[in-house]
């Protein structure tokens, strides 16, 4: 009722008696039905948005989280993306097919090796060339080297991210190593561009197969001494047992691959699942196991290092002289037409879509990067958890923001 | 020598505590705790300022003086301005009851190696070391900032979870004791040829796990977590205000150490002084064993830091209260008792000396044990997955 005019005769009647029956009806009401009564707070909950990065020592990059936190606890988290966004599949369509291997480099900076590979064996699908058994043999004893620094730079990273620093000097020292090995083949440690379209840029310089045999002989009881930091370790364990646990079928939902998919029970590897290079022909165990929890996730790319020296030795074994490059045309003019090709890298299954239009660029090159999409899974991963696990689970998912980025 | 009247030396003794703790952790503490994890570590370590790097303390101090001393615009600054302080007096305050030797002769000058031998002397250490976590809970709060406020939030509750098993486990030893003066509980140790490590061995790893609580080291760092929560409260301190906590961090390990030495490893006494064969360790001045003590524990935090990962916050809790706690509690039961239960004054120590030992040692085996069966565990997991 409008408070303008004073009530007054039968109106103010009418009113008294609207009020005294809607206090009757409350009152029948309330005795009727249970009213659910809340329970007295003494203090409010407050929920608190939290800006996670870009600018924070464990995003591993300019990752940036928007999390809503109720106290520690994690209620929602939201990935913004773009913050290294360098417009890569851009770069693709206006340089020629040889200039994209670079650009390749600056995916996943940590593993430029196989980026420079999933990209030659698109491009080398599209013109369909053979590689050299010496190229292949090369190739894939990079991408091992590339697999295990690309590991080593996880497990001292996230070993960092849970509080034990030392993990990461040591998987550091081995790093290094591989990287002097990179640094001899090609001149760079980082940004490797050490492939080429057809096969590889350089053969091996003398005693580098020598010294690659002792470095590889040696490293298990090197990955030894980081278990024994942290493997059985009581607090290593109780950070990581039981943290984002996804299952096999959520992984394939989401589209995760790699170390992440092959933890949560699901025994899926392109090398073995579609066997490129001269993978068919190596002996080597893909690692699983079945909680999908980021200890498993540990366990896992632990056990890859492993075959992955397996695999090294292996190569090293077979290798013979020989061409390094396939027959490839000078000027490199595809005819028209969509390939899409994969490898397995570190992250996951790391593809490149290339439409070629019969000129020397793409017409479009996309990347499939496994960082990107598995960084979609992080938000059902960290529901729940306290914003320590947050950290710890960014780490086991293992991303690299230029790749995320692209 | 009129001079040096009683509260002339005292007063003496108190400065030289102020100025020679703090130039003894950043000179020996800080570089050695920088060399060792260098070592640990597999690299070298800072090596550069001076002869091997002594001069790193120098150099560091010279640093964070010089640093830009920036206060937020919104912090609260009296609030602010007072945290770092109130991180490092309690820490040097506590010092003052530490007995770091017997009575000594210099000369004509005849002194003690502590500033004041209060009665109270545990009770006032633990009253004071509990101050400084103000320091750091204000800090937090002070900054306006949402990290620091959630550094010091766990402050908060951390150090108040672990004040209570670090009293119960000293409860413990106090009826051993007898007395809560620092200097008797040393003086007793000394009567009863007998340290207090070992009928106190499970109090003894209560305080030490509860010590290391206290001062925020690893592997219960969360208030800095620097993956975490980017150093938690101190995220937004520089120049003299962080070199404040830092020292006050530094200084309150050194207290937990000395009072670890003092309360459990006999002080100043050398190891089995009643032992004959053992005289010859009398070269060593009082003072000397004692700083070779207290250096065991320094030497253990430095060792915890390059070795554990970091608890999760609700894990340390849990730590704190459903095992650290009853723990001592049953502890303090099992020492009444076993004094209770045996003739003689000292008998029960000596028979709990022997049960700890014992258990101790069996813990111990079944701990490398459970290591082995778990490493074959996992050896043997391998070539099987190998073979597909």
């Amino acid at each position: 009722m409008s408070d303008d005019r004073p009530i007054s005769g039968p109106e103010k009647d009418q009113a008294a008696r609207t009020a005294d029956d809607l206090k009757a009806a409350a009152l029948a009401a309330a005795e009727s039905v249970p009213v659910s009564v809340e329970p007295p707070t003494l203090f409010e909950v407050q929920e608190m948005e939290l800006n996670f990065g870009p600018q924070h020592p464990s995003t591993h990059g300019v990752l940036r989280l928007v999390i809503r936190v109720d106290g520690e606890k994690i209620l929602e988290t939201k990935p913004d993306v773009g913050y290294l966004h360098r417009g890569t599949e851009k770069l693709f369509e206006t340089e020629t097919y040889p200039m994209g291997i670079p650009h390749t480099d600056r995916l996943d900076y940590v593993a430029a090796a196989t980026n420079n590979h999933a990209f030659c064996l698109t491009i080398e699908k599209l013109l369909a060339v053979e590689i050299p058994r010496r190229a292949q043999l090369i190739r894939v004893i990079l991408d091992e080297l590339q697999r295990l620094s690309s590991h080593l730079v996880w497990l001292g990273t996230s070993g960092i991210d849970l509080g034990a620093v030392t993990p990461f000097w040591y998987a550091f020292r081995e790093r290094e190593q591989i990287l002097d090995f990179f640094e001899e083949y090609c001149g760079a440690r980082l940004t490797l561009n050490c492939m080429r379209i057809g096969g590889l840029p350089f053969d091996l310089t003398a005693g580098w197969v020598e010294r690659l045999m002792e470095f590889v002989d040696d490293l298990p009881s090197r990955i030894d001494d980081y278990e024994q930091l942290l493997t059985d370790n009581r607090i290593w364990k109780k950070r990581t047992v039981g943290i984002g646990v996804i299952s096999g079928q959520e992984c394939i939902e989401w589209g995760v691959t790699g170390p992440v998919l092959r933890a949560s029970g699901v025994e899926w590897d392109l090398r073995r699942a579609q066997p490129y290079e001269c993978y068919d022909e190596l002996d080597f165990a893909i690692p699983t196991r079945t909680n999908g929890d980021t200890y498993d996730r540990y366990v896992v790319r632990v056990q890859e290092m492993r075959q992955s020296v397996r695999i090294v030795k292996q190569c090293i074994d077979l290798l013979e002289p020989g061409d390094i490059r396939g027959k490839v045309p000078r000027v490199i003019k595809p005819i028209a037409e969509e390939v899409y090709a994969s490898i397995e890298s570190p992250k996951g299954e790391l593809g490149f879509y290339c439409v070629s239009n019969g000129t020397n660029r793409p017409y479009r090159m996309h990347v499939r990067p496994p960082s990107f999409i598995n960084l979609q899974a992080l938000p059902r991963l960290a529901k729940g958890h306290l914003v320590s696990d947050l950290v710890a689970l960014i780490g086991t998912i293992d991303i690299v923001l230029g790749e995320v980025d692209r | 020598m009129k001079v040096l009247t009683p509260t002339v030396l005292t007063y003496l003794k108190v400065v030289i505590l102020v100025a020679v703790v703090p130039a003894i952790i950043g000179f020996v503490v800080v570089l050695a705790e920088r060399r060792l994890m260098g070592f640990m570590q597999a690299r070298l370590g800072p090596n550069r300022v001076g002869p091997k790097g002594l001069l790193q303390g120098v150099a560091d101090l010279v640093k964070l003086v010089t640093k830009e001393d920036i206060t937020p615009s919104r912090a609260e600054r009296a609030v602010y301005f007072l945290a770092p302080v109130l991180a490092v007096i309690p820490a040097l305050t506590a010092l003052a009851v530490i007995p770091f030797g017997p009575a000594i002769r210099i000369g004509k000058v005849k002194t003690t190696l502590w500033v004041t031998d209060v009665n109270i002397g545990l009770l006032f250490l633990l009253a004071i070391t509990s101050i400084g976590v103000y320091g750091i809970i204000l800090g937090g709060w002070a900054s306006n900032n949402k990290y620091s406020l959630l550094g010091g939030l766990r402050s908060a509750a951390q150090l108040v979870s672990y004040e209570v098993p670090m009293g119960l486990a000293l409860v413990s030893v106090l009826l051993m004791t007898r007395s809560l003066s620092m200097v008797e509980i040393v003086h007793r140790q000394g009567r009863l040829h007998l340290w207090f490590i070992f009928p106190g061995l499970l109090a003894f790893f209560i305080y030490f796990v509860s010590g290391v609580a206290e001062t925020n080291r690893n592997p219960f760092d969360l208030p800095e977590a620097e993956s975490e929560l980017v150093s938690g409260f101190n995220t937004e301190y520089s120049g003299v205000k962080f070199a404040f906590f830092f020292l006050g961090e530094y200084a309150a390990m050194i207290v937990i150490s000395c009072v670890a030495v003092t309360v459990f490893l006999g002080g100043w006494l050398p190891p089995f002084p009643h032992v004959a064969a053992l005289k010859f360790l009398r070269i060593l001045p009082p003072l000397g064993w004692f700083l070779i003590k207290a250096g065991l524990f320094l030497f253990g935090y430095i060792w915890f830091r390059s070795t554990f990962p970091r608890y999760r916050f609700d894990q340390l809790m849990a730590l704190g209260w459903k095992w650290l706690i009853p723990i001592s509690l049953a502890n303090i039961v099992i020492v009444a008792c076993a004094i209770l239960a045996t003739p003689g004054r000292s008998n029960g120590m000596f028979v709990l000396s022997y049960i700890f030992g014992g258990l101790f040692v069996v813990m111990f085996l079944l701990a490398k044990l459970r290591q082995k069966l778990a490493r074959r565990e996992r050896l043997a997991a391998i070539p099987a997955s190998a073979v597909e």
